[in-house]
């Protein structure tokens, strides 16, 4: 027989079971599948009853999120060779309400996300036909990595502090917002700030540093935090100094 | 069922479906808008594309030769009233997506940079490294967020579009978290759904690519257009099919077979020097090279491997920094998942289906021939594609026809009545789910229908088609939907039930699919991406004609065709190579 | 209504759940005995205005074993503190010359010059 491997799934299905149980399937091993290859073996061929959701199986449309082996990941983006003759457990991710199995409610961060104004408040409005915003690469450069989040909400899943305060705007949140205020063509920090430099926005964050450890895009969310703690104290500061000059 | 009373309805998130929200928005913010999609907004597939964004802007550059390069490329099926359209606009729309923030990438001097892409004599490839699709999507999705009158509607399943004494008055859709049906009730709406590449086996389209919007306008009667193009991309990875960007070939990357030997010198693509070169070698169009390497494979001249044939695409001299810089996405990719870092190796790449050329068949102004229903996107059919589309053209494409989708969707909705009930509509709807869910003794599953329709469209309709091929597919094709009708769900449970919404997209793909293989069996010619063995020809004139498929209850859909709008660039020999520069 | 999310709780020993806690968690104790330390400090430094005999009943306490021990204690705790602590900065304060990201061992490495040079300063100033 050739080889095999062995998941267990976190089942939750709300209209029968009262509480997540795991669900042990075994499916064929192949060196290059990754976790959502095998989920996808079970649902084809096992289980159709599983759910989960996934979409582009290249690591950015951020939908496969999981919680596997007791680590935030993209399903998409882990390979089996890397648990090779061990159990795969496979959760759904943390800090979020089960909606169903490996399904998890999005809700709270859709509004966090919007919540910071993650738009371009131009310094200075320009008419299309005036051209674009110039911007050297070097001032792309400063803000290039925190566009790089897809959403996955793995941040949020090893983010203890979101955890412990459910009202904590969070990682991904917070770096969009950093990206905009670094962006050299947008003038919208001040606008940002009420919910950006709130309790429950940056102060809120005790630099764990896990979100920047799990994040498959390398964007960073703690360090977009720690420099917006900086900015925003200057800024506090300034204000106390020049009342209302620096906005 | 819940009722929502709605100015405009839009069905699909993603970057045409966005950028028409905002498009109503803009029009007037007091119309009142659904926007309607089973993934969040940012996992639509537009996030995949990476290589970029076509629009003339540099002084070296001219809108005519956008437009010839775009309908040369379409090998002429292309309606030119469109295309110009098209190219007109291009820049203005990539110029408000900067104004939205998009972080395109730099000159030195701060204005967008460009980069050559397949198929273009010039280079007008605007591009934010390579995930330029990522960023356009996330933008506007962003951008989307500031305007309150766009009301989103998350994870909602569209199944039906509600018609009533000929007119489009909203559709119906299912809330997946709770199974919960809902009847949109619009005065206008649009359809943004995106292709249909997941009816093949080997396809760089994600999950949700299962053409469900062309298969509800098709069954409320709009005809789908030119359904016999599919467009084969000539660098997939294997096994997975994740797409290894065109840019990498604008950036001087080039293709070899087995012997090392950059092959497609042999098919009118060459000399291969010097390079990189416009509309030469690796920078012909698509269609070509698909074919190329189709006969370097009937030659014996690829490389063998578990999951197929491939030739090698080398990248290798373009340097670490500058594949750093330019291409990070194609090194993470290739690393992770064909274990090849193309700094130092050469990556193994196959063709791979990509882009579904045809669709619902829409006006220039996005409007199909169902009064209040419009469409957007790779959904729709403007025909500016024609048989094959010019890499880089489609990212232009949503931003160009999704925002004009929303103004004739708003206008539309400003002018005509709010409709009447539809009780009659969501009632049949209702019905149809419920006997899915009721039905007993099915011995078929979803997965197993799926495959026997993806391998039969491999090996019926892939890049080479013949009569015979066509036919057998067209027979399985008639036999699946007969088995499909008679499916039993293997889940009846309402909660995010992944069984259900699968067993739909899968009615969808079918009906689309039995549109593409009858629209391919009926053209007797050869032309960009539709290639028939036994008619290696052109032929302009029985075929300089747009394909229209039309639903049928029972039996395959009919045949009709349409003029093509010719302005000002008569049909001519597609020369590329030497002979084009 | 068939929707039933199912929330977990966060148990109270989560800290333990993952090594990254647990270190997370020891960073945090220890910034207390760092904390503490200063305090005494500042103690002293009260003591010292008080007079002689104040100042040596504190030196005194100081020098007693359980007083060496404490201090051992702080210094390794607060040198954890300072190594994980420094680990954390290029983060917190990134560098941009040119256009290019200063690399981040470069922005550590500042740091421990920066720690040395203090130590030295102070250790002069001390008269060792
Ligand atoms: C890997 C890849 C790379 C590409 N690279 C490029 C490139 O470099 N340049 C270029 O120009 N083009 C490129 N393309 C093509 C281009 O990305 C697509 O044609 C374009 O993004 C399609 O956008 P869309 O808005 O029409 O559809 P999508 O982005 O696919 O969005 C479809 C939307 O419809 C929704 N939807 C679908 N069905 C339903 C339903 N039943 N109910 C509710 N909602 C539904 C989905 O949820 C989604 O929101 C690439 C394509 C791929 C696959
Ligand atoms: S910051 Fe990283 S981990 Fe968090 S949502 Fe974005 S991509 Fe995911
Ligand atoms: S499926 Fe898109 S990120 Fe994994």
């Amino acid at each position: 027989m050739s080889e095999t491997i062995t998941l267990e799934v976190l089942r939750y299905r709300p209209e029968t079971d009262s509480e997540p149980h795991f669900q042990r399937y075994t499916v064929p091993y192949r060196d290059d599948w990754v976790v959502l290859d095998a989920l996808n073996h079970i649902k084809d061929n096992l289980d159709a009853t599983l759910s989960y959701r996934w979409s582009c199986h290249m690591a950015v449309c951020g939908s496969c999120g999981m919680t596997i082996n007791n680590e935030p990941k993209l399903s998409c983006h882990t390979f089996l060779r890397d648990y090779r003759g061990g159990v795969i457990r496979v959760e759904p991710l943390d800090h979020f309400p089960i909606e169903r199995d490996l399904v998890i409610v999005m809700d709270s961060f859709m509004e966090k996300l919007s919540g910071v104004k993650p738009w371009l408040i131009p310094k200075q409005e320009k008419p299309l036909s005036d051209g674009e915003y110039l911007q050297s690469p070097a001032e792309l450069n400063v803000f290039h990595q925190y566009t790089q989040c897809i959403n996955c909400v793995l941040c949020y899943a090893a983010c203890p502090q979101v955890g412990l305060n459910e009202d904590f705007v969070g990682p991904a949140a917070l770096a969009l917002a950093h990206r905009y205020n670094l962006d050299s063509r947008d003038g919208g920090k001040g606008a940002r700030a009420d919910v950006v430099a709130s309790n429950e926005g940056i102060w809120e964050c005790t630099f764990v540093g896990a979100c920047s450890q799990v994040c498959p895009k390398q964007v960073d969310p703690a360090a977009a935090i720690q420099q917006t703690k900086i900015s925003a104290s200057v800024d506090w500061l300034k204000d106390l100094l020049t009342p209302g000059a620096h906005r | 069922m819940d009722v929502i009373e709605i100015d405009v309805a839009i069905v699909g998130a993603g970057g045409a479906g966005l950028r028409a929200a905002i498009a109503v928005a803009e029009a007037d913010p007091t119309l009142t808008q659904a926007l309607i999609s089973k993934v969040y907004p940012m996992r639509s597939h537009t996030v995949a594309a990476e290589g970029g964004a076509a629009g003339v802007i540099k002084d070296n550059d001219s809108l005519d030769n956008h437009f010839h390069d775009t309908v040369s490329g379409g090998d002429w099926l292309c309606d030119q009233d469109a295309v110009e359209l098209f190219v007109n606009t291009a820049p203005l729309e990539l110029l408000q997506l900067e104004h939205w923030g998009c972080p395109w990438s730099r000159e030195a001097n701060g204005k967008v940079a460009v980069r050559p892409f397949g198929g273009m004599k010039i280079e007008r490839t605007w591009y934010a490294a390579d995930k330029t699709g990522f960023h356009i999507l996330h933008t506007l999705f962003q951008t989307s967020l500031k305007y309150p009158s766009i009301k989103r509607f998350d994870e909602y399943y569209s199944t039906d579009l509600i018609v009533e004494d000929g007119r489009c008055t909203g559709v119906i859709g299912i809330e997946m978290r709770s199974g919960r049906m809902v009847a949109f009730r619009a005065r206008a709406v649009v359809i943004a759904t995106g292709g249909a590449g997941r009816i093949f086996p080997f396809t760089t389209n994600g999950a949700i690519k299962t053409g469900d919007g062309m298969a509800m306008a098709y069954r409320a009667g709009v005809p789908l257009k030119d359904m016999e193009f599919m467009q084969y991309h000539p660098t997939g990875l294997p096994g997975t099919g994740i797409l290894i960007t065109e840019g990498s070939r604008g950036e001087g990357g080039i293709l070899v077979n087995k012997d090392g030997y950059r092959y497609l010198q042999d098919y009118n693509l060459g000399p291969p020097d010097p390079w990189p070169r416009k509309k030469a070698m690796e920078l012909g169009p698509r269609d070509r090279l698909s074919q190329a390497f189709w006969h370097e494979q009937q030659k014996g001249r690829t490389i063998k491997t578990p999951h197929g044939d491939v030739v090698h695409l080398d990248i290798r001299q373009l340097g670490e920094k500058m594949i750093n810089e330019r291409l990070p996405m194609v090194r993470e990719l290739a690393k992770a998942y064909v274990g090849v870092d193309p700094v130092h190796e050469l990556i193994p790449v196959r063709p791979v289906v990509h882009y579904t050329m045809g669709g619902i068949h829409t006006d220039i102004d996005t409007a199909t021939s169902l009064p209040g229903l419009f469409a957007a996107g790779e959904c729709a059919c403007v025909s500016i594609n024609g048989a094959n589309r010019l890499g880089s053209n489609s990212l232009a494409e949503i931003v160009v026809f999704g925002a004009r989708a929303g103004r004739s969707a708003a206008a539309f909705a400003k002018a005509h009545p709010k409709p009447a009930a539809a009780a009659k509509a969501a009632e049949a709807a209702q019905a149809n789910l419920r006997e899915l869910f009721a039905r007993e003794g099915g011995s078929d599953t979803v997965s197993s229908l799926r495959k026997a329709m993806n391998d039969t469209m491999e090996s019926g309709a892939g890049i080479y088609r013949s009569e015979d091929t066509l036919r057998q597919t067209c027979g399985v094709l008639a036999d699946l939907r007969a088995r499909y009708r008679k499916i039993q769900l293997q889940d009846r449970s309402n909660v995010f039930n992944t069984d259900l919404i699968q067993t739909l997209e899968l009615g969808c793909m079918l009906d689309v699919a039995e549109a593409m293989a009858h629209s391919a069996l009926e053209r007797k010619e050869s032309r960009g991406s539709h290639q028939r063995l036994e008619y290696p020809k052109r032929d302009d004139a029985s075929y300089l004609k747009h394909s229209l498929a039309r639903y049928r209850d029972a039996g395959p859909p009919s045949i009709s065709y349409l003029d093509v709008v010719i302005t000002k660039s008569p049909p001519a020999e597609r020369v590329y190579g030497g002979a084009a520069t | 209504m068939s929707r039933r999310p199912y929330v977990r709780k966060i148990e109270r020993n989560w800290w333990l759940q993952h090594p990254r806690y647990v270190a997370y968690m020891i960073r945090e104790l220890t910034s207390l005995f760092v904390g503490l330390y200063c305090a005494l400090l500042a103690i002293g430094l009260v003591r010292l205005a008080q007079g002689h005999a104040a100042w040596d009943g504190f030196v005194a306490a100081f020098s007693s074993p359980p007083g060496v021990v404490f201090q051992w204690l702080c210094l390794v705790f607060a040198i954890y503190h300072s190594v994980t602590w420094f680990a954390l900065t290029p983060k917190a304060m990134p560098l941009m010359v040119k256009g290019e990201p200063v690399p981040g061992k470069l922005i550590v490495g500042a740091h421990y010059v920066a720690w040395a040079a203090v130590s030295a300063v102070v250790l002069m100033a001390a008269g060792v």
